[in-house]
């Protein structure tokens, strides 16, 4: 039974993705540029590995994942930059960002490679049996056997995430600077380095999703690894209404959607749906769930404006 | 320093600083800067071939920027070209396929069905935003890859027959002219140049000197107002975004009965969309600005193809300059700052 | 140390523009000190300083003889000083204890311990008097509870020195006493206020000293006990102020409007204009007084046609116009000055001129066969611009460069030139200077000259009595009273509004 573990897999790099997303447009900052930000993040683990895989042996997966943090938290400071201190349009900002980490890193990969892909890297994130839990009887076998470790990272992230804005001083902050900055800022909250740890945070997280993606799935960078990914997350988030295990949960229907469109003629009943409709199914639910035919999505209230002190 | 003075200075340092970074990135990559704005310019203007390329690579360019300008004017952010292209793309190719009848008849039937696919591809956003107030920014975002896919299926199962390519519409059908290639060396330029510039003034027109066009600014600049003054604001937002998709459809018509004369399946988007938000910026949302600036897109990009050939020099440098140009047109809020400070010591 | 707070010689400029030009105000311990001014004078951004908001330019605050620097809200609190917005900061979906713990949250092992915290709210709002429930959602309470959490969020700062921003502008005067009452508890607490306020009445009756801004200038600081209301007027506005009028009588003549069992809902679905009747006459005007939040938006939304009614009857000269849509409404002969004039009356990114035919753009001789003809429209506006005394560079310059006066101006010369039966002027003269509001109290006069029927909506007393013929009061969306201005008081309209019968207030005069 291959299905949890596929979905799993696919749906691994959205969810980090989108809770990248949740800090971000939850502090007030939409973003956009999480396609970006995750191309940063798959093109810095895949480059960094191939360079380093002698070093760091079977460590360098992981270190990749850290350094593909680093890389989008780095990255998307300009957006941070450009939407919060030059009160740039979030959305054009957002789109900015895309092109511009498109654009850079095939440049850097044929600079430091010479042609428009980098090679294939030794160690990604392969197949595994999670010990001792795979000889459950049943559960283990559909849960536990021929799965990710990344793909139980993504869960453990999303609990933690969902903790630290629910539950912390720092998630109250965060978000009552996305609800009311006003308030916010006359409560002592220094609204603009809350949006800059927000932003940062999805950059971090955005990487990270995107580092996940290209060493598990494709296994090495090019134009096309990273393509919808970014934006399939940011309908996550939104279908999972900007809530950390709502969206865990979208996330991981997203990822069911995508591997069946994938492995799906080799499974009974579900080769009879045409592929198209599955391929566009996260993308039609989203709109759906924004419609409010699904219940209401509504967006933090102070999402995309700025905040600038002295407009009474 | 008057506001029209500065709002023309924006864009060009805009443009200035992003050539500026871009130059940077060059030299600290080792790479010769002069000879990759050679290449470039070369890549553009060296040849008459390579003219005709850009004005042909700018045709699409000043559509999709019309048609993002043209949404912005009226307070929305269509983000949906892409989609919109690309099922104009398709319904061009389509009837350019499908039917035989003399070019008279053939080709503005293909064209007229290329602006109504991409009217009613974004009519949807649209109406979604009038009627339920969804935020027209992610319900395009997602319309794009609906019709990716969907465009993608029906090439492979109606179109064909599991091919992944239309195979080329009837002569009657396209924008292309014997008479426009021997001019030019034989580079693709069709007709749509023509098209494309009408378009242009047609959006001038619509806007400025219309009671409709009055109507779609009020909008745009204050939906209270508007509501206030009896405009129907719904109606308006409606018909901003079908007319946005229109020109966006229309776009797609350049590539698929001009440029290429096929549709075929496609892995991700052809960046056209995106291109047309940054011409759209560039050029203040008006439809002088959008031309000039979508002339000088077409020359960076077409002349980007020289970089690699003549000066080593990988032509995604292009795009990262075209996305610093965005980011600083954006930022603007910073320009101005500080052509304003220039300005009071002027004064003094 | 007989200063609590001392803001010495203050000046905050923004981009040019002087908003407080070396002000000095002194707080004295246990006083309840009133800084009056009107609209714009500098008041709240003289506050926003001494709470860390605005940095000034100029000038030494000092905090019990010691000169301060704050630079931002913390250090206020952490000074004792806490403010009481105007418009409440408070976030929606948040509770009432997030709201108040926000920035000084009690944590223990990294997670906000909200049981405590609504613990020590609820000690604090009882050891005040502040009755507010911890667990409710802000968007879920009323209006005076979200004033109450307002207050709470500078007690469990510590406050020592409150300052209320213009407190009572949402309250009915039922609320206000017990604001005031609340504002004296503080007091025998060992607390000192800084009452921010431009209504005279609230000044005299409850603070004991008063320091008075005009245009951003420190004019100076009297003792209530030592002064009346005419003199604090003059003192804000610089000259003899006439609190009166002149307008000849009102000859009114057959009904104009006639509005019967209107029943209007508002966003949140509540029932908020709940059969309301009202007539008003050519030649006469209507004022409507009440507290804000009684229906009045939504009554004016309904009648020109921006909100669905449910039901009733609306007769513009006997045509039926309920549900109708704006435009019908318009062209029907109604006119609107509108409460919100940057929302709903103009586009500020238009020329003036261009703003002039906002309604009648599509109509000969503007626009024909729906291309626009610019010469007629900018003649038109260069017209009216002359007529009714607006002062602009040119009809060509954007709306936003006028001042607010000159834009309300040219809002009331569109809508009185279109001829209109009825014209509807909502809080028309809302943060405009005395000069403005002459022009603008002698051009509704002039309307009802012509044989006009007018509908004043403010929620301005004064105005109110000075410029109607009739007043009619709305309480819980109803019409609850009609008197004649000459015959009635300030007192007995104030228990009307707050929703006394018409026999409580005193024996009635009929009209």
């Amino acid at each position: 039974m291959i299905l949890v573990p596929s979905t799993l897999l696919w749906a691994a790099p959205l969810v980090f993705t989108a809770l990248g997303g949740i800090f971000s447009e939850r502090s007030g900052v939409v973003n956009i540029g999480l396609e970006g930000l995750m191309v940063i993040g798959a093109f810095s683990a895949i480059v960094f590995n191939l360079f380093t895989f002698d070093t760091f042996g079977n460590a360098t997966p992981w270190i990749a994942l850290l350094i593909a943090m680093v890389a989008g938290a780095f990255f998307s400071m300009l957006h941070a930059v450009a939407a919060i201190t030059f009160r740039a349009d979030h959305t054009v900002s957002g789109v900015a960002i895309n092109l511009l980490a498109t654009g850079l890193t095939l440049f850097l990969v044929k600079l430091i490679f010479d042609k428009g892909e980098t090679g294939i890297i030794s160690k990604g994130f392969s197949k595994i049996d999670i010990p001792v839990l795979k000889d459950i009887p049943v559960i283990g076998k559909i849960f536990f056997q021929n799965t990710y470790w990344t793909s139980f990272l993504a869960i453990l992230v999303a609990i933690i995430v969902w903790y630290i804005v629910a539950k912390t001083p720092f998630g109250l902050r965060l978000r009552s600077v996305g609800e009311h900055p006003m308030a916010a800022d006359t409560m002592g909250i220094n609204v603009t380095k809350m949006r800059y740890y927000g932003v940062i945070l999805s950059g971090a997280l955005g990487g990270l999703g995107g580092g996940v993606y290209a060493q598990s799935i494709t296994s090495n960078f090019s134009h096309s690894t990273i393509s919808g990914q970014g934006f399939m997350a940011l309908a996550a988030m939104i279908f999972g209404k900007w809530h950390p295990l709502g969206s865990l949960g979208a996330a991981i229907f997203f990822g069911f959607a995508q591997s069946i469109s994938i492995i799906g003629s080799s499974l009974p009943f579900l080769k009879e749906i045409p592929n198209v409709y599955l391929l566009i199914a996260p993308y039609v639910l989203t709109i759906l769930a924004l419609t409010g035919f699904i219940g209401r999505a509504d967006a933090p209230k102070a999402s995309g404006t700025h905040y600038i002190k002295g407009s009474r | 320093m008057s506001k029209r003075v500065r709002s023309i200075l924006t864009p060009i340092i805009a443009v200035l600083l992003g050539i500026l970074v871009g130059t940077i990135i060059m030299l600290v990559s080792g790479y010769n800067p002069l000879a990759a704005f050679t290449a470039l310019w070369n890549g553009a203007f060296g040849d008459i071939y390579y003219i005709g390329e850009v004005i042909r690579q700018f045709t699409p360019y000043i559509l999709a920027g019309l048609a993002v300008a043209f949404a912005f004017r009226v307070g929305l952010f269509n983000i949906g070209v892409e989609g919109q292209f690309l099922v104009g793309w398709l319904a061009a190719v389509w009837v350019g396929v499908a039917f035989d009848l003399p070019r008279i008849i053939h080709l503005p039937l293909a064209i007229l069905a290329a602006i109504v696919a991409g009217a009613l591809w974004a009519f949807i956003p649209g109406l979604l935003k009038a009627r339920f107030r969804v935020h027209e920014v992610i319900v395009t975002i997602m319309m794009n890859y609906v019709a990716l896919h969907v465009s993608n299926y029906l090439i492979r199962n109606v179109i064909t027959d599991h091919g992944d390519n239309s195979g080329p519409i009837h002569k009657s059908a396209t924008l292309r002219s014997g008479w426009l290639e021997s001019l030019t060396d034989y580079s693709r330029l069709h007709w749509g140049i023509l098209l494309a510039i009408l378009s242009c003034f047609i959006m001038w027109f619509l806007l400025e000197r219309t009671t409709r066009g009055f109507e779609l600014r009020s909008v745009g600049f204050n939906q209270h107002a508007a509501q206030y003054a009896g405009m129907n604001v719904n109606k308006n937002i409606i018909l901003s975004m079908v007319i946005s998709g229109a020109f966006a459809g229309l776009a797609g018509a350049m590539e698929g009965l001009g440029t290429f004369e096929y549709a075929a399946v496609k892995g991700g988007f052809s960046g056209v969309g995106f291109d047309g938000i940054a011409v759209a910026l560039l050029g203040g949302n008006t439809a002088l600005g959008v031309f000039f600036s979508a002339i000088l897109f077409g020359v960076l990009k077409v002349g980007a193809l020289n970089m690699p050939l003549e000066a080593g020099v990988p032509n995604e440098l292009v795009d990262i300059i075209i996305a610093l140009i965005v980011f600083f047109v954006a930022s603007s809020y910073f320009i101005r700052v500080f052509l304003d400070r220039i300005s009071k010591k002027e004064v003094k | 140390m007989e200063y609590v707070i001392e803001m010495l010689n203050i000046r905050k400029e923004f981009n040019g523009f002087v908003a407080n030009d070396n002000i000095t105000l002194q707080l004295k311990k246990g006083e309840i000190h009133a800084l009056l001014g009107e609209n714009g004078a500098g008041k709240s951004t003289l506050m926003n300083v001494l709470f860390g908001l605005y940095q000034p330019e100029k000038g030494e605050i000092r905090v019990k003889g010691k000169p301060v620097n704050i630079s931002n809200p913390n250090i206020a609190n952490d000074l004792g000083i806490g403010m009481v917005h105007q418009h409440f900061m408070l976030v929606d979906t948040f509770t009432v204890t997030e709201n108040i713990i926000l920035g000084r949250e009690i944590t223990s092992a990294g997670k906000i311990d909200i049981k405590k915290a609504e613990q020590q709210v609820r000690e604090i709002s009882e050891r005040y008097g502040l009755s507010v429930d911890p667990q409710a959602k802000i968007s879920d309470i009323s209006v005076g509870m979200q004033q109450r959490v307002e207050i709470l969020k500078t007690l469990y700062r510590g406050a020592e020195i409150l300052i209320f921003d213009e407190p009572t502008a949402v309250l009915t005067p039922q609320e206000i006493k017990e604001l005031i009452q609340i504002m004296k508890t503080l007091i025998k607490e060992g607390k000192s206020i800084i009452l921010i306020t431009h209504k005279l009445k609230e000044i005299m009756e409850v603070s004991d000293r008063c320091t008075v801004i005009r245009k951003g200038k420190g004019i100076g600081t009297v003792t209530v006990s030592e002064t009346n209301p005419n003199e604090l007027a003059s003192l804000m506005v610089g000259r003899e102020v006439v609190f009166k009028t002149d307008k000849k009588e009102a000859s009114p003549k057959q009904d104009v409007l006639e509005i019967k069992d209107l029943l209007v809902k508002d966003t949140r679905g509540v029932m908020v204009v709940n059969g309301l009747n009202l007539t008003v006459r050519a030649g006469e005007i209507v004022g409507i007084a009440g507290v804000d939040g009684n229906g009045q938006s939504e009554f004016i939304e309904a009648i020109t046609g921006l909100r669905k009614a449910e039901s009733g009857s609306v007769k513009l000269n006997g045509k039926e116009l309920i549900n109708q849509t704006p435009r019908q409404i318009t062209e029907s002969g109604v006119g609107h000055i509108p409460q919100d004039r940057h929302k709903h009356g103009l586009v500020l990114n238009f020329p003036i001129g261009e703003n002039m035919v906002l309604q009648t753009y599509n109509k000969k001789p503007f626009s024909k066969n729906g291309i626009l003809n610019f010469g007629e429209i900018y003649k038109k506006a260069k017209t009216l611009i002359s007529e009714f005394d607006v002062r602009t560079p040119s009809e060509y310059t954007l709306a936003r460069a006028l001042s607010g006066g000159n834009q309300q101006k040219a809002i009331i010369g569109r809508e009185v030139d279109r001829n209109p039966d009825l014209l509807i002027a909502a809080q028309p003269t809302r943060g405009l200077d005395v000069g403005a509001i002459e022009f603008i109290h002698k051009r509704l006069i002039e309307q009802r000259d012509n044989g006009k029927g007018v509908l004043l909506v403010s929620f301005e007393l004064d105005e109110i009595m000075n410029v109607s013929d009739r007043i009619a009061v709305i309480y819980e969306g109803r019409i609850v009273a009609v008197v004649n201005p000459k015959e009635t008081t300030e007192q007995e309209l104030g228990l009307l509004m707050a929703g006394s019968n018409r026999k409580e207030a005193g024996e009635g005069t009929h009209v």
